[in-house]
């Protein structure tokens, strides 16, 4: 199982974090403290696992970001590089060539791909194009429903004119 | 609208924030937004609601304090559309976790949304119930789940299922109530379902064995049909990595594969055709081939296997471990590790890549591969292996040499056939990384020492050598000490020397110097320095000539800010200095350390820091435990009772404290009246006798010397060279007393006391130099026909004598004259020359179990004292 997902870019700065066991705010300031220390000085080419308290953490690098995941020890650690690949390329389809400053100011959207693909942990959709579909459908309901919004404020606007 | 609520939209605080260009300028920024949001909070603002919410979550990805946001998450959940709900889950995972009780009041809100028509709301709070919910939670919205699990929409059965496993954790006791609809999850096309169906399977069959064997019963079937038919399929651009068919459902199949195959022959063999499909058929020049290889080589170790698929799957992990991938090598020492059970031969061959990935540049891989050579160890290997290991532990990196030396300790100890072999790796590991070593492994390594009478003189004197070039190691400093202190004349006089030992010459003082450099280094820490105090006692015992050197270096450690050094710096240069006599037995070599008992303390003590302390008594602890005795009597009289007792002043000091009293009662008042004062047993005589009799209860060491004593005591009546002559026989070692070249004034015995039951007389020596010391030996007589039994001798004197009481020979004084007791008092006049000695003594016995106390004042020292 997934117990963390944490996105941390070169400098250290965090830009997601989902933790699917419990850790109060103060152990996951401390996991993210421990972890980017850990993981941001292994040189390239050293292989992409990390021992840390019992647990293994699988990482990958896309450009200035830090992709990590936090299994058990007796997960498959191969498997869960796919999975932070996967997650990649979906984001990158969503936001058209992904780049850092669009997970920051769009971190929500990031989140709701996010839990579009895992739960609970564990994978949930393999299919890039279902994720993306689902997404879109929720997004066009938000988009919806303001468009609506704006036309009831409207109409409550030129009523009161 | 509200002017004033948080007028930023989102993306200008983010911009804001990055602006920042020092922590102080962002915590302002954030102060700023959070009290704007607080203020919004509670005017209630609808409007900005989510946007306020959006901006709290990246506050708290930021690490600030969020918590006050918590109740909007729940507001916005209340609410009926579908952006405010997006966004209230969102924040309600983000802020909260399990274990806030705020979580509770969500519960209503869930179970609405799960019911709702909106499919995308329902799978918002299927997301979010599965992402963060509570056991209490997971009771009360199990059944919506369940019945979420049938549901049309493959979408939100696939959620469902992934929402069950997290109940099923929180409370395995719901598993039986999933079994039947999760086998029927099995039985779908859609990928998604297939995958969240298949581990829900894999969980239900950790919660419950009942389910295990429901699922193997109806689920193997359609489980090896799943992998056949997703390894089997064409081409599907859809779910295609790397020209495999999606190979998350690939490798949830195969682990739920080995859940229900473990331990069942049955359904293992059913298994077996697909297995070596997968296994051989899986391109593997990709990492989702390799990642579907693994599983299947966990699946195959795991379960019922043919022998021919076992030999398929370590060839597999052969080539995983002979890839240049670092992933791929680090996932086959993982994998050998539980190869190791099945198939040990087939992972000894690989013991010299195993080996070469113990010195990788890569630390995981390192700690992977080391953990996995420590398994491969056995008695045949066992000598290659750990000289691979510490030739490497020389070159390895500072931070890996803790764990390489932990584990070749560990091989050192398990496997070790002979002493000699364990003594030289242990020498080699202090040598190399004493630093690294724990403590009970270098206590343990004192055990065995001590256990090889035959390897003691080989053992110190490898040690002295090893200590030449590597004394910066602590734990070889601290064994190098000990063998030292214990065994200094083997590495002096050459004794029990091994065949392949070449010849070396140590002097007596070589020795010293090494402790002296053990001393003095700065980075020996107490317990080290202490050791070498204790060595260097034993030496000068050992090597007579030495003493006066190791007084010397003793000595500079009198004024350490170290209580513990400073205490025996000063014990040790007395015992040196004034108790040759008794230093020779206070520092025999250690008694043979027992072995089984450390071993079984070592064992039974799972924790190492605080056994290891425990263990140590045992070695390093114990030269300070022999020492007790000297502690007690080289502690002089606590000042302030001299000062009460002060005989010189007429005026008794006003009975203002208690204990003034007590002494006043006892020693001055009852003088008069000697009948009177039996002793009450009132806690001031108590309090006395505890703090005149320390060190004064037999003294079991001393006794070759007290018959020394008592040998001489018929001359001591004489006023002649008697008591001199006693001191050069307890000096038995010519060390610092350059007695004979100075003339010493004699002075007379007298009669101390005599009563018609008992007789004291006191005999007197002075050091050379030291006019003001005198030391007495007082004997006393028991003149009565009654054996005396519990007999105590104390003694007062004034404020300007200094009065040291060192233990008395027995305890028990004969009847008739038959045998006396003797003791030495040491007196230092701080007015020597102006004011004579003066003493009062009090004498409490026990004849025929009854108390009997005598007590007198002495003014009829000789003069000159």
């Amino acid at each position: 199982m997934i117990h963390f997902v944490i996105l941390i870019s070169r400098q250290g700065k965090v830009r997601l974090t989902k933790w699917y066991s419990p850790y109060s705010q103060k152990e996951r300031t401390k996991v993210i403290r421990e972890l980017s220390g850990l993981i941001l000085t292994r040189a390239p080419k050293l292989c992409n696992f990390v021992e840390w308290k019992g647990y293994k953490v699988v990482y990958r690098r896309y450009a200035s970001l830090y992709f990590c995941m936090g299994i058990d020890a007796d997960d498959n650690e191969l498997e869960i590089l796919e999975i932070i690949h996967h997650f990649v390329e979906i984001l990158d389809r969503y936001f058209g060539s992904v780049c850092e400053l669009d997970l920051i100011f769009n971190f929500h959207k990031a989140y709701y791909i996010l839990d579009e693909i895992l739960i609970a942990g564990e994978l949930q959709e393999s299919s890039k194009k279902t994720v993306a579909r689902l997404i879109a459908a929720q997004d066009s309901l938000v988009e919806t429903a303001q468009e609506q919004a704006n036309s009831i404020s409207n109409m409550i606007a030129q009523a009161t004119k | 609208m509200n002017p004033f609520s948080s007028g930023t939209r989102l993306r200008d605080m983010i911009r804001a924030i990055r602006a920042c260009k020092t922590a102080a300028e962002e915590r302002a920024v954030v102060r700023k937004e959070c009290a704007a949001i607080r203020a919004a909070i509670s005017e209630n603002d609808q409007d900005y609601r989510h946007r306020n919410l959006a901006k709290l979550m990246f506050i708290h990805m930021l690490g600030y304090p969020t918590h006050f946001g918590q109740m909007e998450c729940l507001k916005l959940i209340a609410s009926a559309g579908f952006p405010e709900k997006r966004i209230g889950y969102l924040g309600l995972m983000l802020l909260l976790d399990e274990r806030q009780e705020v979580l509770m009041l969500v519960t209503n809100s869930l179970k609405q949304d799960l019911n709702h028509s909106n499919q995308y709301i329902v799978g918002l709070a299927l997301c979010a119930l599965g992402n963060i919910c509570s056991a209490e939670m997971a009771r009360d919205l199990a059944p919506e789940v369940e019945r979420l699990l049938q549901t049309r929409d493959p979408n939100i059965r696939k959620k469902a299922a992934l929402c069950s496993i997290r109940i099923i954790r929180k409370v395995p006791d719901l598993a039986e109530n999933f079994m039947g609809p999760a086998a029927s999850l099995l039985k779908e096309k859609h990928h998604g379902v297939l995958i969240a169906g298949v581990q829900l399977c894999t969980d239900l069959c950790k919660a419950s064995t009942d389910a295990l064997e429901y699922l193997r019963k109806n689920c193997t079937e359609g489980l090896v049909r799943i992998l056949r038919d997703v390894s089997n399929s064409p081409y599907a651009p859809e779910y295609d990595i790397a020209g495999i068919t999606d190979p998350f459902l690939h490798i949830r199949a195969l682990r739920l594969m080995r859940m229900l195959g473990q331990g069942d022959a049955d359904s293992s063999e059913y298994m077996n055709d697909i297995l070596a499909q997968v296994a051989t058929k899986t391109e593997s020049n990709k990492n989702a081939g390799n990642a579907i290889l693994y599983e299947c080589v966990e699946t195959i170790m795991g379960i019922e296997a043919t022998s021919g698929l076992r030999v398929l799957a370590i060839n597999i992990l052969g080539r995983f471990l002979s890839n240049r991938d670092n992933n791929i090598r680090y996932v086959a020492l993982n994998m050998l590790m539980k190869a190791v059970t099945v198939d040990f031969q087939a992972v000894q061959r690989h013991r010299t890549t195993i080996l070469e990935c113990v010195k990788d540049s890569d630390a995981s891989i390192r700690k992977r591969a080391l953990e996995l050579v420590f398994l491969l160890v056995n008695d045949n290997n066992v000598k290659s292996l750990t000289k691979e290991l510490i030739d490497y532990l020389e070159v390895s990196d500072q931070d890996f040499k803790g764990d390489l030396t932990a584990k070749i300790c560990s091989i050192v100890e398990k496997f070790s056939q002979e002493k000699l072999w364990y003594i030289d790796q242990m020498f080699k590991v202090l040598s190399l990384a004493g630093n690294y070593v724990k403590d009970d492994v270098w206590h343990a390594l004192i055990v065995m020492i001590s256990n090889a009478p035959d390897l003691q003189g080989y053992s110190v004197r490898s040690l002295y050598k090893a200590f030449q070039t590597s004394n910066e190691q602590e734990s070889l400093v601290r064994v190098t000490v000990w063998c030292i202190g214990e065994y200094g004349e083997m590495l002096v006089n050459n004794v029990g020397v091994l065949e392949m030992e070449e010849p070396m010459t140590v002097t007596e003082s070589d020795a010293v110097d090494v402790v002296e450099v053990a001393l003095k280094r700065h980075s020996s820490d107490i317990k080290t320095r202490a050791m070498s105090l204790v060595a260097l006692l034993k030496i000068s015992s050992r090597f007579p000539p030495t003493s006066e050197r190791i007084r010397e270096i003793v000595m500079q450690h009198k004024e350490n800010v170290e209580l513990e050094l400073q205490q025996r710096s000063i014990e040790f240069n007395s015992i040196i200095q004034r108790h040759q006599n008794i230093k020779s037995s206070l520092v025999e070599r250690m008694p043979v350390l027992d072995e089984s008992t450390y071993i079984g303390k070592r064992v039974g003590s799972s924790q190492a820091t605080l056994p290891a302390d425990k263990s140590s008594r045992p070695t390093s602890g114990s030269p300070g435990a022999s020492l007790k005795l000297p502690n007690g009597v080289a502690k002089p009289p606590p000042a302030p009772l001299v000062d009460l007792l002060d005989l010189s002043s007429d005026d008794v000091p006003a009975p203002t404290s208690s204990a003034t009293d007590f002494l006043h009662d006892l020693l001055g008042g009852d003088l008069m009246s000697p009948s009177s004062s039996a002793p009450s047993g009132g806690a001031g005589t108590d309090i006395l006798m505890d703090l005149l009799s320390i060190g004064s209860p037999s003294a079991p060491t001393d006794v070759s010397i007290r018959n020394t004593i008592s040998s001489n005591q018929g001359n001591a009546g004489e006023p002649k060279t008697a008591p001199a002559s006693v001191m050069d026989l307890l000096d038995g070692l010519p060390s610092n007393s350059s007695l004979p070249g100075d003339k010493n004034p004699i002075y007379p015995s007298i009669t101390a006391f005599e009563s018609s039951t008992l007789k004291v007389t006191f005999s007197f020596t002075k050091q050379p130099g030291k006019p003001q010391n005198t030391m007495i030996q007082a004997t006393f007589t028991n003149l009565s026909s009654n054996t005396y039994t519990d007999f105590i001798f104390q003694a007062a004197v004034p404020k300007f004598i200094q009065l040291r009481l060192d233990p008395a020979s027995s305890s028990t004084l004969p009847a008739s004259g038959n045998g006396t007791i003797t003791q030495m008092l040491s007196v230092t006049n701080s007015q020597h020359g102006q004011k004579a000695l003066a003493m009062r003594l009090r004498i409490v016995y026990k004849v025929n179990d009854q108390d009997k106390m005598e007590q007198g004042q002495i003014n009829n020292f000789p003069p000159g004292l």
